[in-house]
């Protein structure tokens, strides 16, 4: 308990700066809603979804939910831009330098060190490694930094994925089950992350079997198996 | 184009550092094609002058099959953990990436084998004059195994056993580096010209080079969908 006060405590003094830096950062361009009209998606020869609509106003959380099976990932990774529509058109989209993507895997080599693999991934979207750091400090995996990523529990590596959230600042964040493995203190974490998140003006589509919390600013649920 | 390069050096400098990391699967193709090359003369009789015949073939032989081990399973980890899923959405083409990591693997599996051959050769009685041949043929040839093995890989990336799949897909591709590498290294040792199997193999290494990444890219993008 003490802990966890100390670390929130930590976590607030940074906030600040953090928040008013990026409110400039998020060009008005990559503002604008996305809007999914008619969609229908496959996986192999099973149409997982169609006739879906849907908009997503910039600021908003969109939470969405549904049974096993419904089409949430399928969902994500077609707005992500990973999987392709067999009809339906989504529009508005951000381009791929605005929008994280956060799979139900972690995208963290078990042979690499977190920081490693987080430099690496900094390499290759081109963006600046200085902001890791502090990003893996307030995710509270800072001290796991150069353990081996395959000795890492999944709440551990969980944190360690999510930390790339923070260390490249994007507006669109798109997350496959972010809180899988994650205990009832990251929980709290990733809610405040996501308010912040919206705070600043940012957009995010979380999947989710576990309810997010009623103080998020403008969460909005999205029901795939109505 | 910096961003560019940027990323593929990152692609190719993490190949490096995860093989430093797994010292034993690094050096297995070089362990492989030490051994293959020279269980052969142990086979023969004593003296026996058709080794020397026989050299090119069991040094070109012993290297396909040392780049096809373990070459299945080049991609799957990247598939299994999400770090393909990054590089696809990526602000960076894909196939630069795929090219990246491909020619790392050349590095590590093929540069080896190629710095072993002349002790190799030496130990199957090959003529000195046709080392040199040899070596450039090495040079030329071993890009285009290890990127067809690489393309192999990426097709079969989504099936549980791609083990026996892969030297069906990939032979046909490495036969005429085969064909021409070894070829070249005959010519060498009956003082013929060399220079045409050459230029050929240095063709397939440009068509392989070029052509082989979007292919392997094309296939991933399909076993992620």
């Amino acid at each position: 308990m003490a802990n966890e006060g100390r670390y929130c405590k930590s976590q607030e003094r940074r906030r600040v700066p953090h928040r008013l830096h990026c409110a400039r950062n998020f060009p008005a361009l990559a503002m604008s809603p996305l809007s999914v009209s008619d969609l229908a998606v496959s996986r192999g020869d099973r149409t997982v979804f169609s006739g879906l609509s849907f908009r997503v106003e910039p600021g908003e959380i969109l939470h969405v939910q549904g049974r096993n099976g419904a089409g949430k990932t399928t969902l994500l990774e077609t707005l992500g831009g990973l999987r392709v529509q067999i009809a339906g058109t989504i529009a508005g989209g951000p381009g791929a330098s605005e929008r994280h993507w956060l799979g139900h895997r972690s995208a963290l080599n078990a042979a690499l060190t977190p920081l490693e693999n987080l430099r690496f991934w900094c390499a290759l979207n081109g963006a600046g490694d200085s902001e890791l750091l502090p990003a893996l400090d307030q995710l509270g995996v800072k001290a796991q930094r150069n353990r081996l990523c395959g000795t890492l529990s999944t709440g551990q590596r969980r944190r360690v994925a999510l930390s790339r959230l923070l260390a490249v600042k994007r507006p669109w964040w798109f997350l496959d089950e972010p809180l899988a493995g994650i205990d009832a203190a990251g929980l709290q974490l990733i809610t405040q992350l996501l308010a912040a998140h919206a705070g600043e003006g940012g957009t995010a589509v979380v999947t989710s079997h576990q309810a997010l919390p009623d103080s998020l600013p403008r969460l909005r649920a999205l029901a795939l198996d109505a | 184009m910096n961003a560019m390069l940027d990323a593929a050096w990152a692609v190719f400098v993490r190949e490096l550092r995860l093989a430093l990391r797994r010292p034993a699967e690094a050096t297995q193709p070089l362990v492989f094609y030490c051994v293959l090359a020279l269980l052969f003369p142990l086979g023969l009789a004593a003296q026996d002058v058709g080794l020397r015949a026989f050299a090119p073939a069991i040094v070109w032989v012993s290297a396909l099959l040392a780049a096809l081990l373990g070459i299945e399973r080049l991609f799957r980890a990247d598939v299994d953990d999400g770090t393909l899923e990054q590089w696809l959405l990526a602000d960076v083409p894909f196939p630069m990436l795929v090219g990246a990591k491909l020619a790392a693997q050349w590095l590590l599996i093929a540069a080896p084998l190629i710095v072993a051959a002349p002790l190799i050769a030496l130990a199957l009685n090959l003529q000195p004059q046709a080392i040199g041949v040899l070596l450039l043929g090495l040079l030329f040839g071993t890009p285009v195994l290890v990127f067809s093995g690489g393309f192999a890989a990426a097709l079969t990336v989504g099936a549980p056993r791609a083990g026996l799949l892969i030297p069906i897909l990939v032979l046909p591709m490495m036969c005429p580096a085969l064909i021409f590498g070894a070829g070249a290294v005959r010519a060498a040792q009956v003082g013929l010209s060399v220079e045409g199997p050459l230029y050929f193999l240095a063709a397939m290494m440009v068509l392989s080079l070029t052509l082989l990444p979007w292919a392997a890219a094309g296939a991933l993008r399909n076993a992620l969908e």
